[in-house]
């Protein structure tokens, strides 16, 4: 749509702008400011500059944090884009099962986070849940609270049940808009099942899944609850990701500049990726 | 192939229900048959469980905590974000662009990068511990979601609208009312699932910016596990409740849940 230029459509945006800004620009300037000094109590503070991210580029612990967070954030895209769009393939396109369907693949997604790390803890426990006694019972060793593999396989588990549905959801409307003459066209072509998938479904889907994968990049980079509450990061660390790191050093030890560097990091690596897909994302919706 | 789609489909939806079920297994058994004996249905069925947490003050509050904040934080997003959605879908002005990638990296921000800013600068402010300070804070991610699915469903509407109405006398505000929202009535629907479902989830700010007089359910069930060691059958039923409102709002916008996912961008 060719839209007019306005320069008073600023009126328009003006309350969002301030609603945001207060909630985002405010407590922003306030972590940059902690985080170029060293605070000892309210009265007394001292300029340090960058020290405190030096300190956290060197910080070992925060290293290992931040790869085992590329890890499970690869591996949640590699496992739920495809199996997402598999899924939507699958799904019936009329009749009253589309209704049924959809309501079911949903409910996942409104599940409160912490929720579903309560689910999975009971479902998942050696001693009372349903997948933990049935693995044991079969002789497959399992119990995620003593080994890492156990605790990583349960973690990316409970992900994949929870957020498949979002990339099933934005690809089953990918495959609803597109023209039934695209079919018919393949039909009298005599195209095979996977030629139509490959160059029709699979093109037409481009730009609902750069938004499924922009979104599902960002909301496991940003993992937090489900974790939390089933595993609370451990055995050991093994299972601790960025968010969980970032609140104990902030809330927990209240080590308030270090956490403040951190923060900045944290939301950079997010914003600099973020922003290559956004860019694909505009690029592909132009065209 | 219809035969092996709709077994897939229906591995993947047991693969969704069976935890559920699990779930709603345990909320139904006193707590000595969840310890004592391992069984796929419950061997003697109880709602002491649910009666527990409606007489017992503290769940209760939560769950109207929880639901208050929600409600306040649809409103004003979606209040906020329909007259941005529709300047950014009809209007070109200085900086557009960027404020948009702007908003939308508001909600890249991880809620863990803004738990102290928060916490301080709602300390300063006076309002720690209220419904607003929660749904203030929920406002930084719904505002940007509400105002990227509204503005998808708006530019679906042809323009010629907006210039006929003009033609026929209408002001901006009593278009914008009577006609515009009328026509997007199914992207707001969308939009406040969306605003309602990221609050209804969201544990984090929601648990840092409380304390006891606006506390959430969430949070009661964290805390309830930590006092008394594990009370599985409540942490259960309190569970199945916190589905509840999930499944009624999905039930509502059922028709338009798909086109909703895409952001209204399909």
């Amino acid at each position: 749509m060719n839209k007019v230029e306005n320069n008073k459509a600023w009126f328009l945006v003006l309350p969002v702008l301030v609603l945001v800004a207060f909630s985002a620009v405010i407590p922003l300037m306030t972590v940059v400011n902690y985080s170029i000094q060293d605070i000892l109590d309210a009265n007394t503070r001292f300029f340090v500059g960058d020290e405190w991210f030096r300190e956290i580029l060197r910080d070992s612990q925060l290293q290992a944090a931040l790869g085992r967070q590329f890890i499970f954030s690869f591996s949640v895209l590699a496992i739920q884009i495809p199996l997402g769009i598999a899924i939507a393939l699958c799904m019936p396109t009329r009749g009253i099962w589309v209704a049924v369907s959809l309501v079911l693949v949903a409910l996942p997604l409104l599940v409160p986070w912490n929720v579903v790390g309560t689910i999975w803890q009971l479902f998942a426990r050696g001693d009372i849940g349903l997948l933990g006694v049935t693995l044991n019972s079969i002789g497959i060793e399992y119990n995620y609270t003593r080994s890492a593999a156990a605790a990583w396989f349960t973690v990316l588990a409970m992900d994949v049940w929870h957020w498949t549905s979002l990339v099933v959801l934005l690809c089953y409307s990918g495959l609803r808009a597109i023209p039934d003459a695209y079919y018919q066209a393949a039909r009298i072509d005599g195209a095979s099942r996977f030629a139509i998938f490959r160059y029709i479904q699979l093109p037409r889907l481009a730009g609902v899944l750069t938004i499924a994968v922009l979104l599902r990049f960002m909301d496991s980079f940003m993992i937090y609850a489900e974790p939390f509450v089933l595993t609370g990061g451990g055995p050991g660390s093994s299972t601790t990701f960025l968010s969980q790191f970032l609140a104990t050093m902030a809330i927990g030890q209240f080590d308030v500049s270090r956490a403040a560097a951190f923060s900045l990091i944290y939301f950079l690596i997010i914003l600099a990726i973020s922003w290559v897909f956004y860019t694909i994302i505009t690029r592909s919706t132009k065209d | 192939m219809e035969r092996t789609k709709q077994l897939v489909l229906i591995v993947y939806i047991l693969f969704l229900m069976i935890p559920i079920y699990w779930l709603i297994n345990m909320s139904l058994q006193p707590n000595r048959d969840i310890l004592g004996s391992f069984s796929l249905y419950p061997q003697n069925l109880t709602f002491d469980n649910y009666r527990r947490i409606f007489t017992e003050s503290g769940w209760a509050r939560g769950y109207l905590n929880s639901l208050t904040y929600v409600v306040m934080n649809t409103v004003i997003s979606i209040t906020v974000a329909l007259p941005a959605a529709y300047a950014f879908s009809r209007y070109k002005f200085i900086g557009d662009k960027h404020l948009f990638f702007w908003l939308l990296t508001n909600r890249m921000a991880p809620p863990a990068v803004f738990l102290l800013p928060f916490f301080q600068l709602y300390q300063t402010v006076g309002i720690f511990d209220t419904h607003i300070a929660v749904a203030l804070a929920h406002c930084l991610f719904s505002i940007p979601l509400a105002v990227w699915i509204l503005e998808g469903f708006m530019s679906g509407v042809p323009k010629e609208i907006d210039e006929t109405a003009y033609i026929d006398g209408y002001s901006f505000p009593r278009f914008f009312i009577f006609i515009f929202i009328p026509l997007i009535r199914s992207g707001i629907g969308v939009a406040v699932f969306f605003c309602f479902m990221f609050s209804w989830v969201e544990l984090l700010l929601a648990r840092t910016l409380t304390s006891v007089d606006a506390r959430p359910i969430s949070v009661v069930m964290t805390r309830s596990i930590s006092a008394t060691g594990v009370d599985w059958g409540m942490l259960a039923a309190a569970g199945v409740l916190t589905l509840i409102p999930g499944a009624l709002v999905i039930y509502f916008v059922r028709n338009n849940l798909a086109r909703g996912f895409a952001l209204g961008r399909v």
